[in-house]
Order: structure tokens, then C-alpha cells, then sequence
């Protein structure tokens, strides 16, 4: 019977052809390692988020006058309230922490190159939102930090030419962060996480036609492709296990460890809390914010230190294929990012004095230039690596992908022959 | 259908210059329409009426003591009404240390009383009141006893709010005489 369902199905709608391609048959490198993990754990945290989103919004108010209680009573009142809440306060961290490593595993490996530029860019449009719609779920508690918090960033539309003061009373809807701003970023807070979801689905189509990356960065041939299920089901379920307990321990033990004391204090808009911190996520953008001595110049700078992954496609010239496995400089580089973004963080979370403006500044300046001088290294090291000598399958790798570039060429020359 | 016509094919299908203008003219039309249908729901997001009827706040200052601060609400952001002491006014008589220079004089309209909206210029914080003058505790930022910034990050001074006297001891704010 069931058999005769599914061919009924299969007569009217790809059922069983789209499950055996894209999901248990879809072919996956072997290597994968387990920082390969992280986008799928990225997909189980959306769906958690929306899950507890969703039961949380049935006992949220969003009114001025109300909302800062409502969390109260999810606290005290509402069965298992207050694990709906530390779940989602919880997992909005791990969210940011499971989508850094997702992004640092690309970076270190090199998968934005060549042909999984979409993927990154895609990916890059997917922080974005996942950054505004953390941003604006912030507020909805309307503790200090909530109100500072946005008080702040929608200032930061002050730096826009001509229009500045009026663009930001039109965000707020009020001429100061007030009940009509709650209210829109409740709202947009609820919509946000399903553009996401659209923007995840071309994610995976893309991810679909270009296949995996690896940690080998050679394309591996069919036979090095094994079906993901159950090989990579295992493996993600594994993963997800770990994950779990981590995040487990931090719900069920120290849920407000990442909670701001701050932000248990209703807002009041006639007092700023003394020392203003983002959430733990932001810090090193806001590091980057406070360290250009200039509204401008710093709401500029921070805007690009979120976009500038995006430009890695063009920035790495390098013809050798996996990312820092077979490039030292590179390797360092990696390193040393990862380092610079720490010592940002740690700027970002203390109050500004003298000294961690110095560090912040310097911090600043080596966070960009580790992107500019890409281009430069990726050059340099490809002439003294390819002078040292390279593994032999690398080497046929390389000119495998040269013979590819050049009978695209030829193609496309061919063809505008055609036309003309 | 028999076609003996010598005409060439465009000509018997219509005017291709024709077709090109209306799809242009159609094309613009249509995109008018979706920008003005746009107008409501931008507009929706700009202060509503409720919102801008709070736009005055009237303030009885008889009982601020000589040296002390008031704070109020003007359009939900903090308002200082401070009633300044002769040191104070003598501490703002120049423009010595100010990074937005402009006299004490052109900033308030009784020399005794200052009235500046309380948010820091640089990110919109709340300032302290701390000997003479304000410390921003966000970023630090400075202004003397006519709201003038003598410390960065902040780039100008703290607002003055239009305001007027309606008798000695009253005043509105958010509207001039």
C-alpha cells in the first residue's frame, strides 16, 4: 500500500527522484571533517529559534508598558516559560557562535573561491539578516541594555548625508526609541527569521549544483563521493549530539551567563547605564565602531568590517586549490585574523579608557589590513611555493583547472564568433 | 489568408515604433503607481500624530534652586534646565576650550537658566552631571556648563531645544514664541 501511494505521488511530483538526488543518494566528498558540521547545526538552530519564537510570542506584549512585565511572567508564570526563553536567549548565541565557525572553516579552507562565490556571498546576505534580526530581538525584552542598545545603533543612521535625523526618527517611528520602534521590531523580528529561510533554501540550491567543498580543496572525483545518507546523517546527528550538550549546559546552568545584568532594570530613557556592552556577538564591530574617533568614519568602518568577506573571491589569487592547507603564509594569516578578532571582542567589552582606544585602534588597523594584503601574499606565495615544489596531485590540479579556464575562453570566443 | 500585399511584414503587423513607445509609456506609468502605492506604508513608519502631539512640554521652574538641574521629558528625550550660578555663567564666558565654538550668549536667552536636550551627540547616551559640566559615560565625551563639548569623541554640542518664556518662571518647549 504504501508503495502504491508513493508511485501515485511519483506520477503527479518528483518525490522519490528528489529525495534519492538531493537528500539520502546526494553525493558528498568522504573527507569531510567535522567542521563540516556547522552548517547543518546552523539549520537546527533556525528551526529551534523559530520554535521557541513562536510558543514565546503566544505570552509576549509588545507595549512599552507591558513588555518588560510579560518577560517576567514567561519567567515566573507560564509553564515552562522560562525554558522557552533561556532556550532562545541561549540560542541566539549559539546561533552566532555555530555560523562564526561555519565562516571561519570557509575561510581557513577556502571555499568562497571558485565555483562556490555565490554560496559565500549567499552566506554573507544570510549574517546580515541574521545580525539585524538579533539586533532587533534585543529590544524586545525593553531592559536597559534593550533600550541603549538600540538607542545607539539607530543613531548610527545619523551618519547618513542630508537626510540623517529624519531617516533615524523614521526607524524609531518616535523622536526617541519608544513604543511605536517596539512594536515595528517586534513585528519585523517575527517576519525576519522566514526571509531567512528563503535566503537558506537558494544557500543549499547553490550548495546543490556546486556540491561540497573539502578539506583536500580538490575536486574529488564520483568515486570519492559517497551518498550522504547515512554516511553524513551519522555524522551530522553526531555533531548535533555535542552540540546539544553544550547548549543544554548552558540553558539549564548558566542561562544568564550571557545575559547582561543590565538589562534586568526596565529601560529608562532619562538614565544611561554606565558602561554599554553589546552582546557578545557584536563586540568586535563595536570595537571597531568606537576605535575611528568620528561618527562617519566609524559607522563606515563597521559596516565594511562586516562586508569585507564578501570580497575574498577577488582579494585570494592564489592558484593553489584548499585554502591554507598547502599555503603557509596563508595559514598565518588565518591565524592571526582569528587572534585580531578576539583582542576586538575583548576592546569592544571593556569601558574606553586611553589605553584600549590605543589597542582598539591597532586592532583596527591590523583587521583590515589582513584583507588588503591578500591579494599581494596569495602572488608572493604562489611564486615561492610553486619554486619549493608542490604535492604531484596538486600540481596536475592546477593545470587541469588552467586547461579548464582556457577552453572556457575558447568557447566564449567561438560563440561571440558566431554572433558577429 | 492570402497575402499579396507588397508591404513589408512590419508594416503589416503594426508600427514597431509604436509598440516600443506604448510598452515604454506603460512601463513608466506602472512604475509610478508601485512607487506612489509605496508612500503609505513608508509614511506609516514616520511619528504618528499621538506621537507628534507630544512634541511641547510645558515646565514651571520657580522651585529649581540657583545651581541645581532639572531634567524633564521633551518628546521622551531628557531635557536639562539648569539654573546657573554666577560661577557658572563666568566658567562659560569663553570659548577657550570648546571644539564647536559658539558663545554662551547665542545659546540660551537668560543668562541664569540653560536649557539643552540631555543626549550626547556622538551616540545618543545620556550625560552625567559632574562638577561643572557633563561627562558622558559611554564614550567619554565632555561638555562644559553651556552644554559646549571640550572632550571628544562627540562631535557638536548638546542641542538647544526651541523654547521661550511664557512668563518668569515658566517656559514650552518644543516651540518658540
Amino acid at each position: 500500500m504504501p508503495g502504491r501511494i508513493v508511485e501515485w505521488i511519483d506520477q503527479r511530483f518528483p518525490l522519490t527522484s528528489f529525495v534519492k538526488h538531493e537528500l539520502t543518494g546526494y553525493p558528498t566528498p568522504r573527507n569531510l571533517s567535522y567542521w563540516w558540521n556547522f552548517g547543518f547545526l546552523a539549520g537546527f538552530v533556525l528551526v529551534l529559534q523559530v520554535a521557541t519564537g513562536i510558543f514565546l510570542a503566544m505570552h509576549y506584549k509588545a507595549d512599552v508598558a507591558l513588555s518588560f512585565d510579560s518577560i517576567q511572567h514567561i519567567m515566573r508564570d507560564v509553564n515552562y516559560g522560562w525554558l522557552l526563553r533561556y532556550m532562545h536567549a541561549v540560542g541566539a548565541s549559539a546561533f552566532f557562535f555555530v555560523i562564526f565557525v561555519h565562516m571561519a572553516r570557509t575561510l581557513y579552507y577556502g571555499s568562497y573561491r571558485a565555483p562556490r562565490e555565490l554560496m559565500w556571498w549567499t552566506g554573507q546576505g544570510l549574517l546580515l539578516l541574521l545580525m539585524a534580526t538579533a539586533f532587533m530581538g534585543y529590544l524586545l525584552p525593553w531592559g536597559q541594555m534593550s533600550f541603549w542598545g538600540a538607542t545607539v545603533i539607530t543613531n548610527l543612521f545619523r551618519a547618513t548625508p542630508f537626510f540623517g535625523d529624519q531617516i533615524v526618527i523614521w526607524l524609531r517611528g518616535d523622536f526617541t526609541v519608544g513604543d511605536a520602534t517596539l512594536t515595528r521590531f517586534f513585528s519585523l523580528h517575527y517576519l525576519m527569521p522566514f526571509i531567512i529561510f528563503g535566503a537558506v533554501l537558494i544557500h543549499l540550491v547553490a550548495l546543490h549544483t556546486v556540491k561540497s567543498s573539502n578539506p583536500s580543496g580538490i575536486n574529488l572525483a564520483d568515486k570519492d563521493n559517497i551518498p550522504f545518507h547515512p554516511y553524513f546523517t551519522t555524522k551530522d546527528l553526531y555533531g548535533l549530539g555535542i552540540f546539544l550538550i553544550i547548549y543544554s549546559i548552558f540553558v539549564f546552568f548558566i542561562p544568564n551567563s550571557l545575559i547582561e545584568p543590565a538589562n534586568n532594570i526596565p529601560a529608562n530613557p532619562m538614565q544611561t547605564p554606565n558602561h554599554i556592552v553589546p552582546e557578545w556577538y557584536f563586540l568586535p564591530f563595536y570595537a571597531i565602531l568606537r576605535s575611528v574617533p568620528n561618527l562617519v568614519g566609524g559607522v563606515l568602518a563597521m559596516g565594511l568590517s562586516v562586508i569585507i568577506f564578501a570580497f575574498m573571491p577577488f582579494l585570494d589569487r592564489s592558484r593553489i586549490p584548499g585554502g591554507a592547507r598547502y599555503r603557509p603564509i596563508y595559514k598565518l594569516r588565518f591565524y592571526l585574523f582569528v587572534l585580531d578578532m578576539f583582542i576586538l571582542g575583548y576592546v569592544g567589552y571593556v569601558p574606553p579608557t586611553t589605553q584600549t582606544i590605543l589597542i582598539g585602534q591597532i586592532a583596527t588597523v591590523i583587521y583590515f589590513a589582513s584583507y588588503f594584503i591578500i591579494p599581494f601574499i596569495s602572488v608572493k606565495e604562489d611564486a615561492w611555493l610553486f619554486k619549493r615544489g608542490l604535492p604531484p596531485e596538486v600540481m596536475a590540479l592546477i593545470e587541469k583547472e588552467a586547461l579548464d579556464k582556457e577552453e572556457r575562453k575558447q568557447k566564449r570566443l567561438r560563440r561571440q564568433g558566431d554572433i558577429t | 489568408m492570402s497575402n499579396t500585399s507588397s508591404e513589408p511584414i512590419s508594416e503589416q503587423l503594426g508600427d514597431g515604433n509604436r509598440r516600443d513607445f506604448l510598452i515604454k509609456v506603460t512601463s513608466v506609468v506602472g512604475g509610478v503607481g508601485v512607487a506612489a502605492a509605496c508612500v503609505p506604508f513608508v509614511a506609516s513608519m514616520n511619528p504618528s500624530t499621538d506621537v507628534l502631539a507630544k512634541a511641547e512640554t510645558e515646565v514651571d521652574i520657580t522651585d529649581i534652586p540657583a545651581g541645581g538641574v532639572r531634567t524633564v521629558a521633551w518628546q521622551g528625550k531628557p531635557v536639562f534646565i539648569v539654573h546657573r550660578t554666577p560661577e557658572q555663567i563666568q566658567s562659560v564666558s569663553t570659548t577657550a576650550n570648546a571644539l564647536d565654538p559658539v558663545p554662551d550668549s547665542q545659546r540660551v536667552q537668560h543668562p541664569e537658566w540653560l536649557v539643552v536636550v540631555g543626549v550626547c551627540t556622538h551616540m545618543g547616551c545620556v550625560p552625567n552631571k559632574e562638577g561643572l559640566g557633563w561627562t558622558c559615560h559611554c564614550h567619554g565625551s565632555q561638555y562644559d556648563d553651556s552644554g559646549r563639548v571640550v572632550r571628544g569623541p562627540a562631535p557638536k554640542n548638546l542641542e538647544v531645544p526651541p523654547y521661550y518664556f511664557v512668563s518668569q518662571n515658566k517656559i514650552i518647549i518644543g516651540k518658540v514664541a
